[in-house]
């Protein structure tokens, strides 16, 4: 299954086949195995819902296929690159809405995200960052130390901070965590729009109402092992339910 | 725009954006000074004598807390790693803090000087060497400070550990920059500031492409 | 696991009994020296300690590169080892260079410039122990570790020579080693009774330390069936 290239910035290549694959994954922290034996198969272009309680793995899942964090075993590609040889090749093509935001509190949101881009090697690119702040509803805030943005906000950031690397695979962890309304509908028309474009989209989350509405296939992590795949549409009630937190 | 360059920018305009905290930290800097030279006394030629050796320290104790906050920000939101996924080359993130570190501890250095010739009547005339001497020393400060600083900002009881780990490293550039000041002030009819400057010079060279190459191990998982 | 339970103690037992003899020989028996008197005795046993104070350390240098370089657990065991047998012996060496100094200068430290590196080192170094203990993930720690022992330890030269120039402006002080010369004999069978110690000691630690890195990792867990099973780092060894 051929992609074709993502809109203008020729940053992202042609993926085809396997967006992520992963054989045996295990991670631990200290004497607890987060992830355990975690093998699967995402296809180019597909959005998939990982679901599970806290704790489950969900978080350590994406670290490792974004390579923010190494696997203890087992083995992974993304877009089509290794990521434990080749982790340069894999950052240049995947990004990751983490828990964690990654911007800078002193900073202004236009500043963040000007400092993303002058590493991404568009640091002329003045206009896409206003629009990008745009879309995601900062454009009043852009410069606003981040210090003064609530919550939400943050994320929002993140979130064009995330648009602007233009990935072929996006990872984001809990996304919806700290939106308001009109953030959720934000976050679903930007899923829509990247799974438009071809990306491919991995979703943590434990919304399964909306998991399952816009998702092809979930999988669901239990104690860090997958205890079940399959379409998101049939993905089971209880797999979010309860459970330790975190 | 280069990595370097990029980063580089970025620290600075980090540091120009909380730019109070230096000011805070200068004013923690002179207070030692003046500390210093309570445990003397007020005897005029003795204070002279010691005064490159107060400032230095001064200095040294300054930088830990300048060391130490330059990373408060690229961890309290894991802006580093942000950097390090998009993907950012980790040497050229080094170097950028490291360099954006060693202006402003030499930036700190030149603003105790007046404070060091009020209090100890320690002045000199060659103000270009006690530039270069400064820059020197605070390079040398900043290139393993910069390196234990991301690593100490991981860990717990940080603020113990830094002192901990940088004070016995630095030693030959305490010793070098102060006996080069010392020099500066007292006066040099042998002429030997300038091995003292060479020997600043190798340390800097040793550990800015050492720390450079570690970096990456430090914060990368 | 190899079993190493009797050869520590084998290295051990050899070590003391060597320094047994070889201090009694130079303590009680060897010749008095003409200029310095009995103090000068201290010396067969703090030569021993300073070359392997220098080895323990060097030791460690070797295990810091091997484990950044290669990986692999028993690396950074053996670095703890190393690094904590250092740090005791360059504390015995800061001590015996005291006892030495005081009746010979009437001072306790005359910033010799070799000691003066080991105190740094000693100083140095241990604080790389307790870096050991405020970092609680195991791999962060090794690595950590093994990243402050190689910054260390290059340092040696520059602060050795920094101290010794440092040193000689003001006048010219001697250390037991240059001015007094030894029987040989009982120093080299020191020599080999500290080493032998050290290395009965650092093989003792290095079990202590990979026992204790066993506690605090989990085992890969147990694995039902596996397609393509393909285990990397099963000991999560950084590359």
């Amino acid at each position: 299954m051929h992609l074709t290239p993502r809109r203008g910035t020729g940053r992202t290549s042609a993926v085809t086949g396997l967006a992520v694959e992963a054989e045996g994954l295990g991670r631990r922290y200290g004497r607890r195995w987060a992830l355990r034996d975690v093998s699967l198969a995402i296809p180019v272009g597909s959005v998939v819902m990982l679901a599970g309680r806290n704790g489950s793995g969900k978080s350590t899942l994406l670290r490792v296929l974004a390579t923010a964090i190494r696997a203890d075993l087992g083995t992974a590609r993304v877009a089509l690159h290794d990521v434990r040889t080749e982790r340069r090749e894999v950052r240049k093509r995947v990004a990751l809405l983490a828990h964690h935001s990654h911007h800078y509190e002193a900073l202004t949101p236009r500043e963040n995200l000007a400092i993303a881009a002058s590493f991404l090697g568009r640091e002329g690119d003045r206009p896409r960052l206003l629009a990008l702040l745009g879309r995601v509803g900062l454009a009043d805030r852009a410069d606003d130390p981040v210090s003064t943005l609530s919550a939400g906000m943050r994320k929002r950031l993140a979130l064009a901070r995330v648009l602007l690397q233009d990935a072929a695979v996006l990872f984001l962890d809990e996304p919806y965590g700290e939106l308001d309304p009109p953030g959720f509908h934000l976050l679903d028309r930007v899923i829509g729009e990247l799974r438009a474009g071809g990306a491919t989209v991995i979703v943590a989350t434990h919304l399964l109402e909306r998991g399952r509405a816009l998702c092809d296939r979930a999988l669901v992590l239990e104690e860090g092992r997958l205890v079940w795949s399959g379409p998101a549409a049939e993905v089971p009630e209880d797999a979010a339910a309860g459970g330790p937190t975190s | 725009m280069s990595a370097l360059a990029a980063a580089l920018r970025k620290d600075l305009l980090l540091q120009w954006r909380t730019r109070a905290q230096v000011v805070a930290i200068f004013v923690f800097g002179a207070s030692a000074l003046l500390l210093f030279s309570f445990a003397i006394g007020p005897h005029a030629a003795a204070l002279r004598q010691h005064a490159a050796g107060f400032l230095w320290l001064a200095l040294l104790l300054s930088s830990t807390l300048a060391l130490a906050e330059s990373f408060q920000s690229e961890m309290e939101h894991r802006a580093l790693e942000g950097l390090l996924l998009l993907p950012a080359d980790a040497r050229a993130l080094y170097y950028g803090k490291a360099i954006a570190n060693a202006l402003q501890l030499t930036l700190l250095g030149v603003a105790l000087v007046p404070v060091m010739v009020v209090l100890y009547d320690a002045g000199t005339a060659r103000l270009p060497a006690l530039l270069g001497i400064i820059v020197l020393g605070s390079a040398g400060l900043s290139a393993p400070g910069t390196l234990y600083a991301a690593m100490t900002a991981q860990a717990r009881a940080r603020q113990t550990l830094l002192p901990l780990l940088l004070f016995p490293l630095v030693v030959p550039v305490l010793l070098a920059a102060v006996k080069a000041t010392s020099l500066l002030i007292l006066g040099d009819p042998m002429g030997q500031i300038r091995s003292w400057a060479v020997l600043l010079v190798s340390f800097n060279a040793i550990y800015w492409s050492l720390c450079g190459l570690l970096f990456e191990r430090v914060v990368e998982d | 696991m190899r079993d190493y339970s009797t050869r520590p103690y084998a290295l051990g037992g050899l070590g003391i009994a060597l320094l047994l003899w070889g201090s009694t020989w130079g303590l009680l028996f060897a010749p008095r020296e003409a200029y310095m008197g009995d103090v000068q005795r201290i010396m067969y046993v703090h030569v021993p300690t300073a070359w392997n104070a220098m080895l323990a350390l060097t030791f460690a240098f070797a295990c810091a590169l091997f484990f950044l370089l290669r990986g692999g657990w028993e690396w950074d065991a053996r670095l703890e080892a190393a690094i904590e047998v250092g740090v005791v012996l360059s504390t015995l060496l800061c001590m015996q260079g005291a006892i030495w100094a005081k009746p010979t200068w009437g001072v306790w430290w005359d910033w010799d410039p070799r000691l003066t590196t080991m105190a740094v080192l000693l100083f140095a170094f241990g604080g790389i122990l307790a870096l050991r203990q405020f970092v609680d993930d195991p791999v962060k720690r090794a690595v950590w570790s093994a990243v402050a022992v190689v910054i260390a330890y290059v340092d040696v030269p520059i602060v050795y020579f920094s101290v010794k120039w440092w040193n000689s402006l003001h006048q010219m002080q001697s250390s037991p080693e240059t001015v007094s010369r030894a029987f040989h004999w009982p120093l080299r069978i020191n020599a080999f009774g500290v080493l032998l110690l050290v290395a009965g000691l650092i093989d003792l630690r290095t079990r202590l330390a990979a026992l204790r890195r066993e506690g605090e990792l989990a085992a890969p867990p147990v694995v039902a069936e596996r397609a393509t099973p393909a285990p990397i780092g099963a000991a999560g060894g950084t590359p």
